[in-house]
């Protein structure tokens, strides 16, 4: 089961209030598709996704990076909860059971849309890295340290529905 | 996952930007890591202070970036010009390969820190590429 420390709750809580995800979720996912293209398999309905350019003028992989934020946000309010809810927002929300809080996205991200595990992985290094270019000096070793914590939490649910 | 010529130019231009901070930044990775990932502390069994400002860690943070700094001259060629520091990772530190990619991230993001609008997407990839392709130079004698 996974402790969370008042303090890593507020840090987290922290970083959420202060994301802008209209701007961020665009970003997010224009970094993830240029830094790991092979990511671009899941995306064929997405259209242009041949340069760089096209990926950042591509309405569709930006309104997929605010779903994203979405979901990571609901985690973080359902700490402490256990409503079944959709999008990543759910795992700030329900910090207490993002298991069982992701059951339905694990399923659907394992069958649907097969997308393989390792990909969470890289998605997760790339927000670390739209929030360090944001947050910057902010982005204390003890914030980084509260985030991926939490974000391997949310992996791990993610993956969980995969066996 | 090899270098491309445009990668080498995005690398060569971003480090010419940054490296009268190369020390700090160094430092600031190395910290990020001992913190982030406290099991890398392994490798330090003799050390008193893990924090940010540490002696220890600023002097490491400069060896580590002093080399990778070095190899940005020596893309063309990783593997043959690292070869010591290969060795010497093989035999002496016996790192486990797992930390290459532990330190890159925290390098990535120090840089994301500090460099908010030089480390476009398009230097992330390549600075990445990079990092990849000194790790994989620096393990090559490992087996």
């Amino acid at each position: 089961m996974v402790v969370w420390t008042d303090q890593e709750r507020a840090f987290i809580q922290d970083i959420f209030s202060k994301l802008n995800y209209e701007d961020a979720g665009p970003e997010l996912y224009c970094r993830v598709l240029i830094v790991y293209p092979w990511t671009q398999r899941y995306f064929g309905g997405f259209g242009n996704l041949y340069s760089a350019e096209a990926i950042k003028s591509n309405p569709m992989v930006a309104a997929h990076g605010i779903v994203v934020l979405h979901g990571l946000d609901k985690a973080m309010k359902n700490m402490d909860d256990i409503t079944v809810l959709k999008g990543l927002e759910k795992a700030l929300k329900n910090m207490d059971n993002i298991k069982n809080t992701f059951t339905a996205l694990s399923e659907l991200h394992s069958e649907k849309l097969q997308v393989d595990p390792g990909n969470f992985q890289l998605l997760g290094d790339c927000l670390t890295v739209v929030l360090a270019r944001r947050m910057t000096t902010d982005f204390t070793p003890d914030i980084q340290a509260a985030w991926q914590k939490f974000l391997s939490v949310v992996i791990s649910a993610l993956t969980r529905q995969y066996y | 996952m090899s270098l491309t010529a445009k990668d080498k130019a995005f690398v060569k231009a971003f480090w010419g930007k940054i490296s009268d901070q190369a020390d700090a930044i160094g430092q600031e990775a190395v910290g990020r890591m001992l913190i982030v990932y406290p099991q890398t502390k392994i490798y330090f069994p003799d050390w008193t202070d893990f924090s940010l400002d540490s002696p220890q860690v600023k002097k490491h943070g400069k060896t580590v970036m002093s080399a990778i700094t070095d190899a940005v001259g020596k893309m063309d060629d990783l593997i043959g010009e690292m070869s010591s520091l290969s060795d010497l990772h093989a035999t002496k530190v016996r790192l486990d390969p797992v930390n290459f990619k532990i330190l890159s991230h925290n390098i990535l993001v120090t840089l994301a820190v500090h460099f908010p609008t030089d480390f476009t997407a398009e230097v992330h990839v390549a600075v990445d590429k990079f990092l990849a392709a000194v790790s994989a130079a620096i393990a090559d004698k490992y087996r």
